[in-house]
């Protein structure tokens, strides 16, 4: 499923190992962005209510994009994602 | 790993640090590096060009540039020439998490030779600590220019924080840098020009746009228009990329709504539709007034833009507060000195004025920062001159308090801790009168974005619940106040601040003989 159409015609060139799932992304977007083509909107739960969250600002400020990127807390949003990143939600 | 080579590297030292390779921070550091300091530029992104003049990653730079990106270019590639030559250094995907003031004692902290350091090593210095993606670094500079731009202000509304709700400026991230659209069918809401420049993108990604909902109405951008005559050819460069956005928009059928607001965002774990309203002129909605439905997957809103001020928070600067340019700001004089010796602020970080300001402030301060560092007798640079356009435009995205005002109890304000409109009303009700005090009380700001997000919503529920009246809502910000400055800036893993150094690293001294 994507939740978009690209502007440019770039080859999903590379795969992100996302929850143990191989999923197809454009090199050189971020993670976050692959993980909004990939359909994947709900990030993490919300520390007090337990409700869903997903990206909001993707400038590295909201944090709500926060995942466990080849095993290091970065939020989704900053890092690049690049071929065989293991991308897990932290909660 | 030996101690030695575990122990942490020597501070970089350099002449002059700039926070930020946005219009501002790269071109001070132009000017800077040009005046023959030794500069050093930090950002977050892996690539210079700030927010407005990002560059996509060159795997994905295939297409036509944007307009901005055009701009970007002939900004990067002087800094590229300075890189080159080593004049200025680049530190990207760099994440600034700490920054402090070294007294310059002789002898003291800053590195001066014991008993007789020169005058200049008495003089303060700064320490920035980083994180690059090798590792953590600290760098100490006698000059020190924080153009780290502004954060997104969202005013809260009931299901604001459903997964598809993205932020207005954050999308735009998403145009320039992913070319992806948030969604396959979008809905624009809020406030400002990047209303159209949003639809327009969308559009042009091949999505589709749902609606488009501007809180402000026909007669809010024509208020604009005294401003926009007073600077005929700033104006009518502005105006045309306005009506290009729009044209596009209208060729699509895509009509923008005025005076409407996002009511509530409806879905669970992914955005299903959202409820759009009519506003009045304050930007409150109207009662009793009908509403639509609008599906969509997607929903971009923004509500203007603060300028971001931890560092110079942290600094402990002072600050001062006005609407029309973001809310609170560092006060600088024209050369963007703050009341910190030796600290200086540019761009959209010293108050909302847009990126062509950014840039020309940019560079004025990089020549202050130079002649200082130089304590030389060249001629005082000549003020960036604020355009009445820019604060026109930024006043079309200030935050209005008739918004904050309508959000309803049981809304979350602070993200982080889910914190509601309520618990915010019972905790002023209970002695809460400072926007630290309501920290306290609540823990809303206390969470991973540390109070960025909810900061200007949270002081302007504060002030709304303390204000002698609409009259004295600005007047009741400044009582508010600000969250105090703290360290870490960013959330940081500690391993990765801790580097290569491990348990067998700690000097363990030798047993007392028994």
């Amino acid at each position: 499923m994507t939740a978009h159409r690209a502007r440019r015609d770039a080859p999903a060139a590379i795969t992100l190992m996302i929850e143990g799932v191989a999923v197809p992304a454009r090199a050189g977007t971020s993670v976050a962005a692959a993980l909004m083509a990939g359909g994947r909107l709900a990030l993490r739960r919300a520390a007090r209510s337990g409700a869903p969250r997903g990206a909001l600002c993707l400038m590295g400020v909201c944090r709500e994009c926060v995942m466990l990127i080849d095993g290091v807390r970065r939020p989704a949003c900053m890092a690049e994602a690049r071929d065989g990143m293991t991308v897990d939600r932290l909660i | 790993m030996s101690a030695d080579g575990a122990l942490p590297a020597a501070p970089r030292a350099v002449e002059a640090a700039v926070i930020g390779a946005g219009p501002a921070g790269a071109s001070a550091a132009v000017v800077l590096a040009e005046a023959g300091c030794d500069v050093l530029v930090i950002d977050e992104a892996p690539r210079p060009g700030g927010r407005i003049w990002c560059a996509p990653p060159p795997a994905l730079d295939g297409g036509r540039p944007s307009a901005e990106a055009a701009a970007g270019d002939s900004l990067r590639d002087p800094l590229g020439d300075r890189l080159a030559a080593s004049r200025a250094a680049l530190l990207a995907d760099t994440v600034v998490w700490s920054v402090g003031r070294i007294e310059g004692a002789p002898g003291g902290a800053a590195g001066g030779a014991p008993g007789g350091a020169a005058p200049e090593d008495a003089r303060p210095r700064f320490r920035i600590d980083v994180l690059t993606p090798e590792g953590p670094v600290a760098v100490v500079a006698r000059s020190l220019l924080v153009a780290i731009g502004t954060t997104e202000r969202v005013i809260p509304f009931p299901g604001w924080t459903t997964p598809g709700v993205v932020g207005l400026a954050a999308t735009t991230q998403l145009l320039k840098n992913q070319g992806m659209a948030p969604g396959r069918r979008v809905a624009v809401a809020g406030a400002g020009p990047l209303l159209a420049s949003v639809a327009a993108g969308v559009l042009e990604t091949g999505a589709e746009v749902a609606a488009v909902a501007d809180i402000a109405g026909p007669g809010d951008w024509l208020a604009a228009l005294p401003a926009l005559a007073r600077e005929p050819r700033r104006a009518a460069r502005g105006a045309a990329r306005g009506a290009g956005w729009w044209m596009a928009c209208l060729r699509r059928g895509v009509r923008p709504a005025f005076r409407t607001g996002v009511v509530a965002a409806e879905g669970g774990d992914r955005l299903e539709a959202v409820v759009l309203g009519p506003v009045d002129r304050a930007g409150a909605p109207v009662a009793g007034a009908p509403t639509r439905r609008v599906a969509c997957d997607a929903l971009a809103v923004g509500h203007g833009l603060a300028p971001a001020t931890e560092i110079t928070r942290l600094m402990r600067a002072r600050h001062v507060f006005d609407r029309d340019l973001g809310g609170w700001y560092p006060r600088t004089d024209h050369q963007g000195r703050t009341t910190v010796p030796g600290l200086y602020v540019a761009g959209d970080a010293a108050g909302v004025r847009g990126a062509a300001f950014a840039t020309l402030a940019g560079a004025g301060t990089g020549l202050a920062m130079a002649r200082d560092l130089a304590a030389a007798g060249a001629p005082p640079p000549a003020p960036a001159r604020e355009g009445p356009v820019w604060r026109a435009m930024s006043r079309l995205t200030r935050q209005r308090p008739a918004m904050s005002a309508a959000i309803s109890p049981q809304t979350v304000v602070c993200r982080c801790e889910g914190v509601t409109r309520a618990e915010i009303d019972a905790a002023v009700d209970d002695g809460a009168h400072d926007i630290n005090q309501l920290k306290h009380f609540t823990r809303c700001g206390m969470g991973p974005c540390q109070g960025r997000i909810c900061g200007d919503v949270a002081a302007e529920l504060l002030a709304l619940r303390l204000a002698d009246g609409m009259a004295d809502i600005d007047a009741a910000r400044r009582r508010v106040g600000q969250w105090t400055g703290r360290s870490p800036l960013r959330p940081v893993p500690l391993d990765a601040m801790i580097g290569a150094f491990t348990y067998d690293d700690i000097p363990v001294p030798d047993p007392a003989p028994l």
